[in-house]
């Protein structure tokens, strides 16, 4: 079907990597703090609902920490196995942030080993103690892991001649000109997605009415409420981003706005098609939107392709990324929006209705589809270069003659991977009543439960 | 001390460390699935998840601790082996894949679930063969370099009788490992019956050991006499290594001190491990790669160094935290005090 090109092969075996890999990362990430939340509202509240709720999120989260850290191994060991090249720079410049990942990993592995099991031994806010070292160490490994991505994008702290490697200045490598806003995004979407997926959860067990009601209203409220907050940061960032972009990597911001002419006032696309010519079809414009985004003024002359060296154009199909990823952030902020206002005016009287719990299941996907297409904006989007200015992905990969078959073993396994998770978290879920938790909890009295 | 020699025993210590608690992990899981299939589950499956379970997650970083110390410390060695080791690098990754996942299906998800014990079972006795081959390929002969492109030479890999005899001996150095750990660890938690099933593996896995100890030594004076001289050198630490052997194995027969006994198997492997890393030097990659000419720069090695002495002061006192909670309270050990939530 293909020629074989390892060039190719390696650029999908990462991408496949990845993409899988970022599934149970950005669940890493984020749900620490919301199983934080929860048991600090628990504590403070004195209400044993919300410590139930850390409790059965703890339960899950253990079996998404196990593929995460697997996957997490693949990509750290592909990265020398498919990209050598580029690892020989990367330890001789980066090494540092690196290195420093898998302290943090550490400390999170011990504590959320510690946590896991001491749930009876340690008064309850001691218990909640534990969590922090958990938390900080999953959000400080996507810390440093991110600033060796954004040193990709802004390669600094190091001079290149003749293919050595000298004047190395490590924490200039790490604080580059992309780490406050790429880090800021990523922890922010991350916190964010994991909150959207939560309330899924508890919006899906209230659409079929099985389980404690008032349990997963509880487990609704604070998701949602947590999820507008992120998601919020998470756009705000984003626009910070924006600005960075048209600073320091014009091509991609060109690229994704479909913008071929420098010009001041441009406007925003959003939507459309691109045909053969170049021409854009059937977008919405909105005026001045894209000066605004990149400079923060109308006025503001954005640098569109007609700058860039042909062949250094990134693809013009991260267009539909940017604008998939922006769409999703938006329609999750609008979904908690009008959930909060529903919830707040028919406060205790009616349920809620099933379109809005509808909408909200469809938020924790949607999230994680909206991480996705980020990425896939933020990679795809810096095409050809691996180290932009510096090495390009084609100079930069392996020679090895058997990426393709390495591709097909590793497609198997995460299709096992992946089904063998949802079946066994699904008959976790359905095997551990909530009602029957509760009672066991002693927050509800045998028989008749609450409604 | 120069700065590449601490950053190769930095990494060598790691590696040690994982060689101790991933043995005593993979060898667990083989007997934990063993103990099903021979009907002896409700003996000792329950005091060997009662120490893995905390601990898991822990075992994988000191792996991935090493590898990303050795890259930062030595840059190409990311060049050589990764460019060689693709397919077997990538074989060792879907089992590792396998095992970690499965053991949390295992654990945490589906407790009666054969299937999933005897994937994370049997990986664990084909991670370390495949994690060992590695060994064999540093000393050379396996990976070739012409005219800059790097390739593996499968035939001079598996034609090797280093490579089969150090394959041979990870294995079976596993289950003595996690026997002997396993033995202290049932007799500090006084269940007897389960102690004596876990005395008689780590018993009957010391002869094989020690067998396939010899067997490596005989095979690296063929494939490479130069590190074998070395290594004669530092004899004196084989020596050491069998003496403490000696004194594990008496002990654990003779039912006294197994605490003990397991420090004198941590001495034996110790011993042996230092003297074949002491010996090896300067070569990381025989005879492309020294710690002398491939050490990264000076910078970034001064970071690296900071970092890690930074790293310890965190990384240790929540080790001992770990093992204060999980290995040496003896009402957890005995399983008295709560499970997981």
């Amino acid at each position: 079907m293909f020629d074989y090109d390892p060039v190719l092969y390696s650029r999908y075996l990462t991408e496949l990597t990845l993409a899988f890999h970022i599934i149970f990362a950005t669940i890493g990430v984020g749900v620490p703090v919301m199983i934080a939340l929860a048991e600090w509202t628990g504590i403070r509240r004195n209400d044993r609902y919300y410590s139930l709720l850390a409790r059965r999120w703890a339960r899950g989260f253990v079996i998404t920490v196990a593929i995460g850290v697997v996957t997490g191994t693949a990509i750290g060991l592909q990265l020398s196995l498919l990209w050598p090249s580029f690892m020989e720079i990367a330890g001789q410049a980066i090494a540092l942030p690196l290195f420093m990942e898998t302290f943090a990993f550490f400390v999170e592995a011990i504590f959320l080993g510690i946590y896991l099991y001491t749930w009876d031994r340690f008064k309850p806010k001691k218990h909640l103690m534990l969590l922090i070292p958990v938390a900080i160490g999953a959000s400080a490994s996507a810390f440093f892991i991110t600033t060796v991505n954004a040193f990709m994008n802004t390669p600094q702290g190091f001079t290149l001649e003749n293919g050595v490697i000298t004047n190395v200045d490590p924490l200039a490598a790490m604080f580059n000109p992309s780490t406050p806003t790429k880090v800021s995004h990523v922890l922010a979407s991350a916190y964010m997605t994991s909150a959207f997926i939560l309330a899924a959860i508890a919006a899906f067990s209230l659409l079929r009415g099985k389980g404690d009601r008032l349990y997963a209203k509880k487990a609704l409220k604070l998701t949602m409420t947590a999820g507008l907050v992120f998601a919020l940061a998470t756009a705000a960032i984003g626009d910070l981003s924006g600005k960075f972009l048209a600073e320091y990597q014009p091509e991609k911001l060109a690229a994704a706005e479909w913008h071929f002419e420098t010009q001041e006032k441009a406007p925003l696309l959003f939507g459309g098609i691109l045909t053969e010519d170049n021409e854009v079809k059937y977008a919405i414009k909105i005026p001045y939107a894209l000066s605004i985004l990149a400079g923060g003024t109308p006025g503001y002359e954005v640098k569109g392709l007609d700058q860039i060296d042909d062949e250094l154009e990134p693809p013009l199909y991260v267009h539909y990324f940017f604008d998939g990823m922006v769409a999703i952030g938006s329609f999750t902020i609008l979904a908690a929006l009008v959930y909060l206002w529903m919830s707040r005016r028919k406060r205790a009287a009616k349920p809620l209705p099933r379109w809005l719990l509808r909408t909200i299941v469809a938020c924790g996907p949607l999230s994680m589809l909206g991480i996705w297409l980020g990425w896939f904006y933020a990679e795809v989007g810096r095409q050809p270069w691996i180290l932009r200015g510096y090495m390009k992905v084609a100079d930069a990969a392996t020679t090895s003659m058997h990426v393709d078959k390495m591709l097909l073993l590793f497609c198997l396994l995460y299709l096992i991977l992946a089904f063998t998770a949802v079946k066994v978290l699904s008959k976790l879920f359905r095997n551990n009543d909530v009602a029957d938790e509760l009672i066991a909890f002693g927050v509800l009295e045998k028989r008749g439960p609450l409604k | 001390m120069s700065i590449e020699l601490l950053g190769i025993t930095v990494l060598w210590i790691f590696l040690f460390g994982y060689l101790i608690v991933a043995s005593i992990d993979f060898g667990a899981g083989f007997f934990s699935y063993y103990s099903v299939i021979t009907g002896n589950k409700n003996i000792t499956h329950r005091i060997i998840e009662r120490y893995l379970s905390p601990v898991w997650e822990v075992t994988n970083v000191f792996l991935i601790f090493f590898y990303i110390g050795l890259v930062g410390f030595f840059p190409e060695t990311a060049r050589y082996y990764g460019t060689a080791l693709l397919v077997p690098g990538s074989i060792a990754l879907i089992l590792l894949a396998f095992r970690g996942s499965y053991y949390a299906f295992s654990t945490y998800g589906s407790k009666d679930n054969k299937w999933y014990m005897l994937i994370y079972g049997a990986t664990g006795l084909l991670i370390p063969a495949a994690l060992s081959t590695v060994l064999a390929i540093s000393e050379g002969g396996i990976i070739l370099e012409n005219a800059g492109t790097i390739t593996l030479d499968w035939s001079a890999l598996f034609g090797s009788v280093y490579t089969w005899s150090v394959v041979l001996l990870a294995i079976v150095s596993v289950l003595y490992i996690s026997a002997m750990f396993l033995s202290y660890y049932a007799h500090k938690a006084r269940d007897e019956a389960a102690f004596e099933i876990v005395r008689g593996y780590a018993l009957f896995w010391s002869i094989p050991t020690i067998l396939a100890s010899v067997l490596a030594f005989f095979a690296i004076s063929k494939h490479n006499p130069e590190h074998f001289a070395n290594m004669l050198d530092l004899s004196w630490m084989f020596v050491l290594s069998f003496l403490f052997f000696l004194i594990a194995v008496y002990s654990v027969w003779k039912k006294r001190n197994l605490g003990l006994a397991f420090v004198a198997v941590i001495l034996q492997f110790g011993f042996a491990f230092f003297g074949y890393g002491a010996s090896h030097l300067p070569y990381i990659l025989y005879p492309y790669i020294s710690i002398h000419e491939n050490f990264t720069n000076q910078t970034m090695g001064a970071a690296l160094v900071t970092a890690f002495i930074a790293g310890l002061l965190i990384l240790v006192p929540s080790l001992v935290l770990l093992m204060r909670l999980f290995l040496f309270d003896a009402s957890y050990v005995q399983g008295k005090s709560d499970k997981k939530g």
